[in-house]
């Protein structure tokens, strides 16, 4: 059953429209990331969930009640800020019974609450210190807290883990799953993070300029992107762009670019003289070794090396082939220079093609 | 090697001394004009070249007080200006506060176009921007028309022309200091706009618009300029005492400026103790 719907939202700034038609639904305990770079209109999204911001048009239902113009506090959610916005002139246990006092509990139950909420978040015994004694993850594990103690329907969660550092992050990345796979919590997250919205999501909606670009679980937005600029958003991708010349068996198409480079892929439904881009994740190009390519010799390219940044494990090389510049890791055994000449493989099951927007 | 270390071991003693004059050349800077007044009031006759007053009593002290009544003296009893400057301070205080703290809020928080705010806080700042003299003959004038001259009333609603100045600005700086996020956390977990105020807005506040009250009352207790022309003739403070005994009795001015100061150093020891770094640093937080 969808916990929350949204349908045709709208919101205007001035000029700007933050928020284009904008539809969804999300069902109970599942988690959805609102996906998209500064400016896509994710926040505005999350503040006209919340109540914030007051849609021009469309509608917000929760639980089938319609909150659309309800102010924030009657809506019954729990939200977590970027900044955690834990108030300073209270202890841990001040912040979190504030909710709970609103409700009208009994000490008792405020005490019984707190506590399992501290427990969940593995911050026990916290409860007399003030957030300026907190570090900033655990800063971040109280605000969370406050907004699970109240119980709400559905938790708004607005770029969390931002103010953190890379290492933490990624911590309380799993913590978060745990957490919400513990207690079945619906939740709707903003981030412009991929990664940190590949691993936490059940679906992703991708954003760009308030208009809803795509919506999918992490595997169908990575593997079968609708267009250039999903793909180049979910993960490193370089682009080659060219036209269909010839459609072979098998849904395997050929793709000319203007410098003649001929590049075979797979993508069904496309019809010779499409304009395609073809997108080339950093994990697909292969350095061809003599012998280790298909017998037919197709997808082959010589390129130069541009760049090689050491990162350890693997080395990042960018690629000079013809006019583009193709982006690759590899093990950091082999040792390409700049100005190296490569012969590089392209597998072709393995590009994704992207029709260009008409 | 012998005068180099010398030298090094008496560089802090060097320090430590110049450190130590500066800091006694500070204090005196600070401290001495009051000093000055100190000893005048308590001063009975004190002619030139004496460095110290050749006599020294508190009849002047106790002239001001009104317990005694020497009319040779020339001090009379200002203990009712006082008590009128206190009381007119009290309900400007209480008016100002009433008016620049929600003023200060919706200009901080609501959502008014940028233009309309800057035009509202000019607005109060305009009596400041001209010269004092001619802003308040003008205003004695108009309250000659409606009959507020040498009222307790025009005189309270000079100072808040003043007043309203500072407490408005320092108001609205003083909600601005707060990150919205922490009221829109309070709705987001159930509060009311009322309740987001006076639970989360109001006690992060609490100390600029502390401050903002007590440099109005201040603000008001030295009130002159405007005092003077609109006040006279009935309406008489303290200042104003001050000012018609600081030409021929400076014993007697001494006496009124130190009453003035009272008020000033004890709100200086209350705010010491109200405004807790802690509480300025924890809003950050």
């Amino acid at each position: 059953m969808a916990i929350l719907k949204v349908e045709n939202l709208n919101k205007r700034f001035g000029n700007v429209q933050a928020v284009d038609n904008i539809s969804f639904k999300v069902e109970e305990g599942q988690v959805l990331s609102l996906l998209g770079p500064s400016g896509c209109g994710k926040t505005t999204t999350l503040r006209c969930l919340a109540g914030f911001e007051i849609p021009d048009k469309g509608k917000i239902f929760l639980d089938n009640r319609d909150i659309t113009n309800m102010s924030p506090e009657q809506r019954g959610i729990g939200m977590v800020f970027q900044s955690y916005a834990l108030w300073p002139h209270m202890t841990v246990y001040g912040n979190l019974s504030f909710g709970l006092q609103i409700r009208k509990l009994d000490k008792k139950e405020i005490d019984e609450r707190i506590k399992r909420a501290l427990g969940i978040v593995r911050l026990s015994g916290y409860e007399k210190r003030y957030p300026r004694q907190l570090s900033g993850g655990q800063q971040q594990r109280i605000a969370m807290a406050r907004a699970l103690v109240i119980e709400p329907a559905i938790m708004l969660l607005d770029e969390p883990l931002s103010n953190l550092d890379a290492q933490l992050r990624e911590e309380m990345r799993f913590e978060f799953i745990e957490l919400q796979r513990k207690l079945g919590i619906t939740a709707i997250y903003v981030t412009h993070d991929q990664a940190e919205a590949m691993v936490i999501s059940d679906r992703i909606i991708i954003l760009n300029q308030g208009r809803i670009i795509q919506i999918g679980t992490p595997k169908e937005i990575y593997e079968s992107p609708h267009n250039c600029f999903v793909a180049g958003f979910i993960a490193v991708t370089s682009f080659i762009k060219g036209e269909i010349s010839k459609i072979d068996k098998d849904n395997i198409v050929a793709v000319k670019t203007e410098d003649d480079l001929l590049i075979y892929a797979k993508r069904p439904g496309l019809k010779t003289g499409n304009k395609v881009s073809i997108a080339i994740r950093i994990n697909t190009v292969q350095f061809a070794e003599k012998d280790k390519y298909a017998a037919d010799k197709k997808n082959i390219f010589r390129g130069k090396i541009l760049q090689a940044s050491y990162l350890g494990d693997i080395v990042d090389y960018r690629i000079q082939l013809g006019r583009w510049i193709i982006r690759t890791n590899e093990s950091s055994k082999i040792n390409y220079k700049i100005g190296d000449e490569v012969e590089i493989y392209l597998p072709p099951e393995e590009l994704i093609v992207t029709p260009d927007e008409v | 090697m012998n005068k180099k270390e010398v030298k090094k071991k008496n560089k802090p003693i060097v320090k430590k001394t110049i450190e130590m004059v500066l800091f006694i050349f500070f204090l005196f800077i600070l401290f001495a004009p009051i000093f000055s007044i100190l000893i005048w009031s308590v001063a009975i006759r004190w002619y030139w070249p004496n460095t110290m007053p050749q006599e020294i009593g508190f009849d002047y002290w106790l002239q001001a007080l009104g317990v005694t009544k020497n009319l040779t003296l020339g001090a009379v009893n200002v203990l009712p200006a006082f008590f009128l400057s206190l009381g007119i301070a009290i309900i400007v205080v209480i008016i100002s506060m009433l008016v620049s703290v929600p003023a200060g809020y919706a200009l901080s928080k609501l959502k008014i176009p940028h233009i309309l705010k800057g035009l509202i806080l000019i607005l109060f700042l305009l009596p400041r921007a001209f010269p004092q003299q001619p802003v308040f003959l003008n205003l004695m004038l108009l309250f000659n028309k409606v009959g507020l001259n040498g009222t307790v009333t025009g005189v309270i609603l000079v100072h808040l022309v003043v007043g309203l100045v500072y407490a408005v600005w320092i108001t609205t700086s003083t909600f601005n200091s707060i990150p919205p996020e922490l009221e829109e956390a309070a709705r987001s977990i159930g509060a009311s706009r009322g309740r987001a105020f006076l639970k989360v807005t109001l006690p992060l506040a609490a100390p600029g618009l502390i401050a903002s009250a007590v440099f109005v009352f201040l603000q008001s207790m030295f009130e002159f300029t405007g005092t003077f022309f609109v006040g006279l003739p009935f309406v008489t403070t303290l200042p104003m005492t001050l000012y018609s005994a600081s030409g021929s009795n400076i014993q007697f001015a001494s006496v009124i400026a130190i009453l003035l100061l009272i008020p000033s150093i004890i709100f200086m020891f209350i705010i010491q103790k109200l405004l807790k770094a802690e509480y300025i640093g924890g809003i950050s937080g």
